[in-house]
């Protein structure tokens, strides 16, 4: 018969090993296979230059460029429209029928499979609002996908700002925009901050909504105006290491390695971010 | 100064947060110029009472009323907000001040109400730290982080922020109970003076304060006002048994 | 005083993002609907629910998505199988029993794999773990259903990890001092008390993971060997409703009876997914409670 205490020795051993091999283990190699070979075939001019010989050769300058693009583009539609509807849910909403239908709509939005919001995109800004296929339609579509992260991290922050300085900003006599413009805003700002810039990130490497919206098989130039298709990172390797026949493979591990870098450091500025905050933080 | 107009007053006002009645049928009083302490035990409806006289109840989604309140002889549901809590203002139990600075903290309120011009919010700060007497204690450090002020620097600042947007009632609710017993008196000695300019509601857990302190005691007790006459009568010779319980320390 | 024009343009803005919140469900909805049922103008939807042929360039074109819905199915299960323990598992690590340091440590690196981009994962299927699982057990491709449960599994354990464990964290402390107090140890306790009382949380956490599972598009259509068919086992290639809509939409004539498939399969997908959301949104409403 076992003791108790022996159980909880091995049931914890077990629970550590199966943490360490079967989660810590498979990430760390992951990032190391990408990072490890496509950091081998990195180049200069790989980053510099555009797709040459049938993407065989040359760089990815262009899909580097239409990811950002497509950042910035997501960035514009999304930041605004999430922070105004969580400050609305946090600051106005009053306990109600219509509050409920948006936060259930959040939760839903936030549940869609990635494809149906590229087939929302293709009939809705690529067909319906004659967008075509473009920098703005891929943005829109992609501005949308990333709303609920951005609405909850915002709520987030905002929720974090304590009740108190409502209280006093309220007692003084300032309505309800001064007190979240002067007392509420400016605490939540750093929290606000951080999550975007996470989502975003998702947002840099999704593939399946821009399919239909906005990415271009090869195009290799730059893009002149919001109207113009362009490559994406995520696109472009799905493209070069399923639909291109004796693609050198160092230069799909490179494209892997760029967008993973580009994530990754979304990722760490916005942890960098979080902790510079907690620091001045003085309430 | 008894047969003043009251500035304030309800008539049967009932608060309810849900389904749970707070205050029950409240009929008060407030005169110009004159400290008003409220005593009572915990959860007897004073805080209530006090928040309901600008509204800052309402920012409880639960919470209802009835009855009407009076201010100026005029009905508060005809006031806005804003305009209300800037002539009738607060200052809460634990000090809460701003995370920004001293100046800051008091230009909030003018500058919030629209006045721009940097000389007149200089102005409007100066006097209002010296009528809450902090002036000489901060006018060296005016950008100094509020929030590394003493306990009762803060609250005298928060009385201060408070006059800044020239209020005519100002309620405290427990404004000392956080407070070592020298900023305790700092803070009474503050209000005793504004009394020629400001109508003062005291809420206070600790009745010797309201005996120090104000002009006129009600007692609140379980949402309804048992006795309320002025301060010497009420702790010399209370007409309600329940009265005489709780200032003699039987319950509460 | 009067409220400034400017305050009253901005409060209008913040009422009518929430307002756009709602609309952009709807939309989504109407949009998908209006093009999904221009599909049952010509073709009934009886064959389109239950039909065992996707043939959608054949003369006359077939639309049956039971091929899909097995796909998607296999995929899935086969996904939900392998994560499920080892997310909880991982989360109960987490929760209980790693040190403060290692729980840091261990959460970051949750949250690294949660910001590997699909694709990446998809290439690694293809480079990698299609071409390993092909020769360790003997198949005639590495292109399969399998190895899209296992890549999908693993990109489902950020769900499941830290929903499960906010579940475990969020258990009300008298709970375990009560256990103690009993003399259970740790593990009994963790087993016995923690597990149960945290499992409206779990459920949510197992929930959103199925819907993040299903709605996965590019790993399943670069790794599961894109065929159509109804898969006699998980080992064969398949195809998920999600890789048939990214996979085909690029040929598909804009107004076409294929177009308006597709958009029917999308509708589909936005239906399943709506109700595994609902599902686990009322147990973490529960959870909270």
């Amino acid at each position: 018969m076992m003791t108790a205490k022996t159980t909880q020795k091995i049931a914890f051993v077990l629970l550590g090993l199966g943490t360490l091999l079967l989660v810590v283990v498979p990430i760390l190699l992951t990032i190391l296979y990408i990072l490890v070979n496509g950091g081998s075939a990195m180049t200069w001019e790989f980053l510099s230059q555009p797709p040459r010989n049938g993407m065989k050769e040359g760089g990815i300058l262009p899909a580097i460029v239409g990811t950002v693009v497509l950042i910035l583009g997501t960035m514009l539609f999304a930041l605004p429209l999430g922070i105004l509807s969580a400050v609305y849910l946090v600051e106005y909403a009053k306990d109600n029928f219509f509050t409920r239908l948006i936060k259930l709509s959040v939760v839903n939005l936030s549940g869609i499979p990635s494809i149906v919001y590229g087939l929302f995109g293709l009939t809705l800004f690529v067909g319906f609002c004659r967008f075509g296929t473009s920098i703005l339609s891929g943005a829109l579509t992609l501005a949308i996908m990333s709303l609920p992260v951005v609405i909850t991290a915002t709520k987030e922050a905002l929720e974090s700002v304590p009740q108190a300085f409502r209280e006093v900003s309220f007692s003084l006599g300032a309505t309800r925009w001064q007190t979240v413009r002067y007392c509420v805003l400016p605490y939540a700002i750093p929290g606000i901050l951080t999550g975007t810039v996470l989502s975003l990130s998702r947002a840099a490497g999704e593939t399946a909504p821009i399919l239909f919206t906005v990415a271009a098989f090869y195009l290799p130039r730059l893009p002149h105006s919001v109207y113009d298709q362009v490559m994406a990172l995520p696109y472009h390797l799905y493209v070069i290491s399923t639909q291109v026949p004796n693609m050198p493979l160092k230069l799909s591990f490179a494209t892997g390695f760029v967008l993973i870098a580009i994530v990754f450091l979304m990722n760490i500025a916005s942890v960098f971010l979080r902790a510079h905050y907690r620091k001045k933080k003085t309430w | 100064m008894v047969n003043a107009e009251p500035i304030l007053k309800t008539e049967n006002l009932q608060c309810f947060y849900g389904s749970q009645r707070v205050i029950h049928d409240l009929n008060i009083e407030v005169l110009p110029n004159e400290i008003l302490g409220v005593i009572g035990p915990a959860n007897s409806g004073k805080t209530t009472f006090l928040r309901a006289l600008n509204r800052l109840n309402a920012l409880n989604p639960s919470y209802r009323q009835s009855g009407t309140i009076t201010f100026e002889g005029q009905d508060l549901r005809k006031i806005p907000d804003n305009l209300l809590r800037k002539k009738i203002g607060s200052i809460f139990a634990l000090p809460q001040v701003l995370p920004i600075s001293i100046y800051q903290n008091i230009a909030y309120g003018p500058k919030v109400h629209g006045v721009a011009s940097k000389s007149k919010v200089d102005q409007i700060v100066e006097e209002s730290l010296q009528k809450a007497y902090l002036w000489d204690e901060v006018k060296d450090r005016l950008d100094l982080q509020a929030n590394r002020l003493s306990g009762g620097q803060q609250q005298r600042l928060c009385i201060a922020r408070t006059l800044a947007v020239e209020p005519e009632v100002i309620l405290y609710d427990e404004p000392c109970s956080g407070l070592d017993p020298i900023s305790t008196a700092k803070v009474e000695d503050a209000m005793q003076k504004l009394k020629e300019h400001y109508t003062q509601i005291l809420v206070t857990n600790n009745t010797k304060q309201a005996a120090r302190v104000s002009d006129r005691t009600a007692f609140f007790l379980m949402g309804e006002l048992v006795e309320m006459t002025d301060t010497n009568t009420l702790f010399t010779s209370p007409r309600d048994s329940r009265t005489n319980d709780y200032i003699t320390g039987r319950f509460g | 005083m009067r409220r400034k024009l400017s305050e009253i343009f901005i409060e209008g803005c913040i009422r009518l993002s929430g307002v756009l919140c709602i609309s952009f469900v709807v939309l989504i909805f109407l949009f998908l609907l209006k093009d999904a049922l221009a599909l049952f103008g010509g073709y009934s939807a009886g064959k389109f629910l239950f039909g065992s042929q996707w043939l959608p360039v054949s003369e006359p074109p077939h639309f049956g998505i039971v091929p899909l819905v097995i796909g998607s199915l296999y995929v899935t299960l086969g996904a939900i199988l392998i994560c499920v323990p080892i997310g909880v598992g991982a989360a109960m690590f987490i929760a209980e029993v790693a040190p403060q340091s290692l729980k840091t440590i261990l959460k970051s690196l949750v949250e690294i794999l949660a910001a590997i981009p699909s694709v990446v994962l998809g290439f690694i299927g293809i480079v990698w773990l299609g071409p390993f699982l092909k020769t360790t057990l003997g198949l005639s491709t590495g292109m399969c259903g399998l190895t899209g449960s296992l890549l999908l599994a693993f990109m489902a354990l950020p769900t499941i990890i830290s929903i499960s464990e906010d579940a475990l964290a969020g258990v009300p402390k008298a709970y375990r001092e009560a256990a103690f107090g009993l003399g259970a140890t740790r593990w009994q306790t963790l087993w016995r008390i923690l597990l149960p009382a945290a499992s409206s949380g779990i459920i949510a956490g197992v929930m959103l993971g199925i819907g993040r599972v299903i709605g996965e598009t590019m790993v399943v259509m670069m790794v599961t060997g894109n065929a159509p068919v109804i898969p006699a086992s998980i080992l064969q290639p398949l195809r998920t409703l999600t890789a048939t809509v990214a996979s085909e939409m690029g040929e598909a004539v804009s107004g076409s009876e294929h177009y308006f498939a597709l958009f029917a399969v999308g509708l589909i997908l936005f239906i399943i997914t709506f109700l595994i959301n609902l599902v686990a949104d009322m147990s973490l409403r529960k959870a909270r409670r």
